[in-house]
């Protein structure tokens, strides 16, 4: 374990580019990038500039060409993939720009999913994925499918469903990019409860200025490089 | 712990049209496969059901049935003297020496003419033969010309029911009586008087000796016996056995030509659960890029989507049984190819022909979803994510 001052999220000389054809198309060259814990970083730039292939190299979906990541001590570069997928099921909820809620599962069943991959028992998972739909504010939409519930909800069952197994790092692609003003703003509230809350380091990614204006630091990508901000 | 079984279940439930086509295909297959093991299990419980395991065939050597033999009265007289032989309360031993002539009568419906069983009997005959029991009218008078008929071919038959006539051996035969034999090959024969019967048709030998053992386990040693005897040209074997070997030859065609019929068909029905399954996983590209992220594993989507297409191949073999099993209702009569005669049977369904079916739609559906299901495990998660 890192020490906890330590920066949970460290990446060094990272590379990643991807084949269009024959051709060799660089998306991050050389980035270096440290996250502090509880931090809220918002990473902008135009599109194409890198920071969604950022956010899934930080999050394990994706693997770089070249460059070290170490989150809360583990080189992710260095796991297999059945390794990183372990990895993600324990270190890392999701908040997707759609919600990618399973639309025949019910928002009960959609946030107990990630807890199906630890050994907890059914009843503790009860108790899991209760305590967490209060948090989001929709223990009373358990039994309701996705296609019942507004794009406000859904993205909060989609919260609900990231931070049940408590991982340390929450990654955001455009999280209120698909929510009218008023759902963004209960969504952008609900991410900073969870960073002074709950001590969740928090990485997204957004277009939105007013949703960046939530975070703790922006960072700029332009042509795969990282500018302060 | 993987994905849950409901995911499976359900998906294939929200799109209930596509599934119910997709197994219904599925269903006619397992229809054929079920319904053709069904026709195979209804003629050998027909024909087994037929003999009883305490009587005794004694034929020609070599004849593989009835209508091929033939054994002489000098022949049949030593057979009877034989100790394994029950003797009846009259005193009298328990065997019949039969006479099987084929003969050839109209169908009612449509004139069509089709071999029937004429059968030479002794009043012992009908005793060695609980099964069979007379439904109307009374027993044929010994010496007379005078006959009781099969119920299925009194119902089947031109001049086959209760006092109608019947012409054959160049005679005239009064159908005095008409006998239930329930599900077995007797229902579809006419019974008369032996010694007449060998008369109109100018026999000088028997057919088969059939006897009722004293002791069943005294078989062995008959068998042994007279077919080790020089001045018999004989056969022995127990009455079970005997239909069981009629009717192997043609449940072993039917059921190869099912099997044949199904491999073909099933070939097509695969194909529908492939295409359907690649449909439901081009369908769900973003749901499996989420599952990958949320960190399940390869071989969890791997088996999410082999366990749709067994379910999926699961409904199509519940369809195909449960049309299947209407098939019970439905009497055949074919020609049976050991005794090239008319025998009427049911399709049969029986436990093992319930579950040979599901398994065999369950593996289809496996064919099926193999291919579709190993191109959703092995997806690109940032790529499947991008789909939506």
């Amino acid at each position: 374990m890192a020490a906890p001052q330590a920066p949970i999220v460290e990446i060094r000389d990272l590379a990643k580019s991807y084949h269009r054809g024959s051709q060799l198309i660089p998306v991050l060259s050389g980035i270096n990038f440290d996250i502090a814990r509880g931090e809220f970083v918002a990473l902008m730039g135009p599109s194409g500039s890198g920071k969604s292939t950022l956010l899934n190299l930080i999050a394990g979906i994706d693997s770089a060409d070249r460059g070290s990541i170490r989150i809360a001590g583990v080189e992710i570069t260095a796991l297999s993939e059945s390794e990183l997928a372990r990895w993600r099921a324990g270190n890392v909820g999701f908040i997707f720009q759609f919600y990618n809620l399973i639309p025949v599962l019910t928002a009960y069943e959609n946030v107990e999913l990630p807890l199906l991959l630890t050994s907890l028992k059914r009843r503790e998972r009860r108790e899991h994925v209760e305590a967490v739909l209060s948090v989001v504010g929709l223990a009373d939409r358990m039994d309701h499918y996705p296609s019942q519930l507004s794009g406000g909800q859904q993205q909060r069952v989609a919260i609900a469903r990231a931070i049940v197994t408590d991982p340390e790092i929450l990654v955001a692609d455009e999280p209120t990019g698909d929510l009218d003003r008023a759902s963004a703003e209960e969504i952008l509230l609900l991410m900073d409860q969870l960073v002074h809350q709950f001590k969740k380091t928090v990485i997204m990614v957004t277009h939105d200025p007013r949703a960046a204006e939530k975070a703790h630091i922006i960072r700029h990508l332009e042509k795969g490089e990282l500018s302060a901000t | 712990m993987g994905i849950p079984y409901s995911y499976s279940f359900r998906n294939l439930w929200t799109r209930r049209l596509t599934t119910l086509l997709t197994a219904s295909g599925m269903g006619l297959v397992v229809f054929v496969f079920a319904a053709t093991l069904m026709l195979a299990e209804g003629l050998q419980q027909t024909l087994v059901q037929t003999g009883s395991f305490d009587n005794v065939v004694v034929l020609r050597k070599a004849a593989n049935s009835e209508v091929q033999s033939g054994v002489e009265r000098g022949q049949a007289a030593l057979v009877e003297s034989q100790p394994e032989v029950a003797i009846g309360s009259d005193g009298k031993p328990l065997l019949a020496k039969e006479l099987v002539v084929l003969i050839n009568l109209k169908k009612r419906d449509g004139n069509k003419p089709a071999n029937v069983v004429i059968r030479g009997v002794n009043a012992v005959s009908l005793k060695l033969r609980p099964a069979i029991r007379l439904k109307e009218g009374r027993m044929p008078r010994e010496g007379s010309a005078e006959v009781i008929a099969g119920a299925s071919i009194a119902r089947r038959f031109k001049g086959g029911g209760l006092g109608e006539t019947l012409r054959f051996g160049m005679r005239d035969w009064r159908v005095v009586g008409v006998f239930d034999a329930g599900s077995t090959g007797f229902s579809s024969e006419i019974w008369g008087d032996v010694d007449q019967m060998m008369q109109a048709f100018r026999r000088q030998v028997y057919s088969s000796i059939i006897f009722r053992l004293r002791d069943s386990s005294g078989f062995d040693a008959f068998k042994a016996r007279i077919e080790g005897d020089p001045r018999l040209t004989v056969e022995a074997k127990r009455e079970t056995r005997y239909y069981l070997d009629q009717s192997e030859s043609m449940a072993k065609f039917l059921r190869i030509l099912g099997l044949v019929l199904t491999i073909v068909f099933s070939i097509g029905a695969v194909i529908g659960a492939t295409i359907t399954m690649y449909a439901a996983v081009a369908n769900r590209v973003t749901e499996i890029g989420t599952l990958r992220a949320l960190g399940f594993q390869r071989r969890s989507i791997l088996s999410a989507f082999i366990m749709e297409a067994l379910l999926l191949g699961l409904c199509g073999g519940m369809l195909g049984v449960g049309g299947a099993s209407f098939m019970q209702l439905i009497t055949i009569s074919t020609m049976n190819w050991a005794s090239f005669s008319e025998l009427a049977f049911s399709f049969a369904l029986t436990f093992g022909i319930v579950w040979k079916s599901l398994l065999f739609s369950v593996v289809m559906g496996f064919i099926g979803g193999a291919l579709p299901a190993v191109r959703a495990s092995r997806m690109n998660i940032v790529e499947a994510l991008r789909a939506t």
